[in-house]
C-alpha cells in the first residue's frame, strides 16, 4: 500500500485542527489574562482567574453543583440502567417493546425534554396534581424554585432521559455472556443471586466502565437541561460549570475567568477519561 | 428452563408498571398539545376534544417550517461530510504502520479527551473572523471538526477487524488502491457506517449550544433554538408550546421507531470501543 494514501487524512485533520486543537491552545492562554472578549487590550494576571474560580461564591457553587449532578446521575443511571437491562434480557413477552420504550427519551432533544419537565414541575403542574390526589396538603413543593429541589429536579430529569442509554450498553454486555457458563453454574447448583454476583456482574465490567465514564462526562458537561429547566436559578444556585462558562463569557464578558473555569472542567474530565481509557488505550497500543 | 414461570410474570408486571410511570411525561406532552388554550380541566385528564389548531398555530408562530428545513440541511450536510472525511482518514490510519500515521491516529484520539468548553470562545472568534457567523456553514464546520475523533475512532476500529486479504486480492487483480477502497473496503464497512451516521445524526439534530452561539438572531436557526425563542415568547400558553415541542421531536421519533434496532445497536456497539 503506497505510503502517500496518508494524505487522505488531510481534510479530517484540517477540520479537526481548526475546530478543536488550535482554539484549545489559544483558549488556554486567555485563562491567564483579564481579557473581556471585546477590548483588544488585556493584562496578564497570572493564576488570579484560577484562584477566583475556587474562591468566588458563584464559581465554587458551580463546581459543587456540577460535582453533585455528575455523581448522582452516574449512580442512579447505572443502577436503574442495569436493573432495566437485566429485566428486558429475560424471556418476558414485552421485552422488545420495553427496550424501545425505555430508550425513547435518549433520542429526544434535551431542550424539548427540559421544557416538558418545566411544565410538569410547575407549581400547579401535573406532578403536584398527582401529589394532590395521593396526599392533599396545604403547600406543594416548589420544584424549580427551591435551590435543593431545583438540583434534585435537574438530576431526576437527566436520569429519566439517560437511564435507557445505560440500559442498552448493559444489555449488549449481558448478551455477550455465553449461555453455557450460566447453565454450567446452574448445574453446579448456583442460585440466581449467586450467578448474578459471581458471573454476570464481573463479566459486565467493561460495560460498567464505559457507562460510568459516559455518565460522569455528560454530568460534568450538563448544559441544556439546566439552561432551560432552571436557567441556573433560583438566584444562580443551580448553575453548573457549563452554564457559568456560557454566562461569564457571553453575558458578562469575562472571557479570562470563563476559560479558567473551562480548563478546570477539562482537567477534571481528562483525569477521569485517562483513568477510564487506560485499558482501552493499552489494547490499542498492543495492535 | 424455557417455560414462562411466575417469576417471569412478576418481572414483566413490575417492568410494565415502571414503564407506565416512565410514560407519564409523554402522556402529558401529547394530551396537552391537543388541548384547547382556555381549558381549565385538570392537566391529568384526557382532552375533551382534539385541537389540532395548536399545531398549525405553533408551526406558524415558531417558524418551525424554516427551522425544520435548516435542521435538516445542517444535519444532512454535516453527516455526509463527517462520513466522507472520517472514513478517508480512518482507512490509512488503520492500515499504515508508519510513524506518521500512528502519530496522527493518536492526535485524533487525544481529541476524545478534550472537552469543548476551552475551545468554545476562541473558535467563536475564528469563525467570526472568517465571516461565517450566521451562516449554516459555521455550524457544519464545527460539527465536522468536533466529530472527527469519535467517528475516526469507530471507523478505524472496525477497519482493523476486516482482514486485509480482500483488498490484497483486488490489488493482485490489478485494482488501484483507490479502486480497492471504493469497490471492496467501503461496502464491507456498511454496519459501522450506519452506526457513525446514526450517532452523528441524533447528536447534531438535538444540539442546542452550537446553533445558539452561531445562528441566534438569523433566519438560519435550527429547531432547538427556534423552540427556545418561541417558548420565551409564548410561555403562558402551554398547549401551544407543547404542540411546538411535539412537532419538533416527531421527525426524530419516527426515524427512531423505523430504525429502532440499528439505532440501539449503534449506541451500544459504537460506544463499546
Amino acid at each position: 500500500m503506497p505510503k502517500r494514501i496518508v494524505l487522505l487524512a488531510l481534510p479530517a485533520l484540517a477540520a479537526y485542527l481548526f475546530v478543536l486543537i488550535i482554539p484549545t491552545i489559544r483558549g488556554s492562554r486567555y485563562s491567564l489574562t483579564d481579557w473581556n472578549g471585546l477590548n483588544p487590550e488585556y493584562e496578564f494576571v497570572g493564576l488570579q482567574n484560577f484562584r477566583d474560580a475556587f474562591t468566588s461564591d458563584a464559581s465554587s457553587r458551580a463546581i459543587y453543583v456540577t460535582a453533585v449532578i455528575a455523581i448522582s446521575t452516574t449512580i442512579l443511571q447505572n443502577i436503574i440502567g442495569l436493573l432495566l437491562a437485566v429485566g428486558v434480557n429475560t424471556r418476558i413477552k414485552s421485552r422488545n417493546l420495553l427496550r424501545v420504550f425505555f430508550f425513547t427519551p435518549v433520542v429526544m432533544t434535551p431542550v424539548v425534554i427540559a421544557y416538558l419537565w418545566q411544565y410538569l414541575l410547575a407549581p400547579n403542574g401535573p406532578v403536584n396534581s398527582m401529589i394532590a390526589i395521593v396526599s392533599p396538603r396545604d403547600t406543594y413543593p416548589s420544584w424549580l424554585g427551591n435551590e435543593n429541589l431545583a438540583l434534585l429536579s435537574i438530576i431526576m430529569v437527566m436520569v429519566w432521559q439517560f437511564s435507557g442509554f445505560a440500559m442498552v450498553i448493559y444489555l449488549a454486555g449481558l448478551q455477550n455472556i455465553p449461555e453455557e457458563i450460566l447453565e454450567a453454574a446452574s448445574i453446579d447448583g448456583a442460585s440466581s443471586r449467586r450467578k448474578f454476583w459471581s458471573i454476570t456482574l464481573p463479566m459486565l465490567a467493561p460495560a460498567v466502565t464505559i457507562n460510568i465514564m459516559l455518565s460522569i462526562i455528560s454530568g460534568l458537561k450538563a448544559f441544556d437541561q439546566v439552561w432551560v429547566l432552571t436557567g441556573g436559578g433560583p438566584a444562580g444556585r443551580s448553575n453548573t460549570l457549563s452554564t457559568t462558562i456560557y454566562r461569564n463569557a457571553f453575558q458578562y464578558g469575562e472571557f479570562g475567568s470563563s476559560i479558567a473555569l473551562a480548563l478546570i472542567l477539562t482537567f477534571a474530565i481528562a483525569i477521569i477519561s485517562i483513568f477510564q481509557y487506560r485499558p482501552l488505550l493499552r489494547r490499542e497500543a498492543a495492535l | 428452563m424455557k417455560r414462562y414461570t411466575w417469576r417471569l410474570g412478576l418481572i414483566e408486571i413490575s417492568l410494565i408498571a415502571l414503564a407506565v410511570v416512565f410514560a407519564f411525561p409523554f402522556y402529558i406532552l401529547f394530551t396537552l398539545s391537543l388541548r384547547g388554550a382556555e381549558a381549565t380541566a385538570s392537566p391529568l385528564s384526557l382532552p375533551e376534544s382534539l385541537n389540532f389548531v395548536n399545531y398549525s398555530d405553533a408551526w406558524n408562530k415558531a417558524g418551525l417550517g424554516s427551522a425544520m428545513l435548516n435542521s435538516f440541511l445542517i444535519t444532512a450536510i454535516s453527516v455526509v461530510l463527517i462520513l466522507v472525511f472520517s472514513l478517508l482518514a480512518a482507512y490509512p490510519l488503520a492500515r499504515l504502520a508508519s510513524r506518521l500515521s500512528k502519530g496522527m491516529y493518536w492526535l485524533f484520539l487525544f481529541g476524545l479527551l478534550l472537552p469543548f468548553q476551552v475551545a468554545l470562545i476562541p473558535l467563536y472568534q475564528a469563525i467570526r473572523d472568517i465571516g461565517l457567523l450566521g451562516s449554516i456553514w459555521s455550524v457544519i464546520l464545527v460539527y465536522v471538526g468536533l466529530q472527527m475523533p469519535f467517528s475516526i475512532f469507530l471507523f478505524a476500529g472496525f477497519i482493523r477487524s476486516v482482514p486485509k486479504d480482500y483488498e490484497e486480492a483486488a490489488w493482485v487483480d490489478g485494482a488501484s488502491t483507490w479502486m480497492a477502497l471504493r469497490k471492496v473496503v467501503i461496502p464491507l464497512l456498511r454496519p459501522i457506517t450506519s452506526t457513525v451516521a446514526i450517532l452523528n445524526t441524533i447528536f447534531i439534530w438535538n444540539d442546542f449550544l452550537t446553533p445558539l452561539l452561531y445562528l441566534t438572531g438569523t433566519e438560519r436557526i435550527t429547531i432547538p433554538v427556534a423552540l427556545f425563542a418561541f417558548v420565551g415568547q409564548y410561555v403562558s400558553s402551554w398547549p401551544l408550546v407543547f404542540a411546538g415541542l411535539v412537532s419538533a421531536i416527531l421527525p426524530v421519533l419516527i426515524l427512531f421507531f423505523i430504525m429502532q434496532k440499528s439505532v440501539m445497536k449503534g449506541f451500544a456497539g459504537g460506544l463499546k470501543g
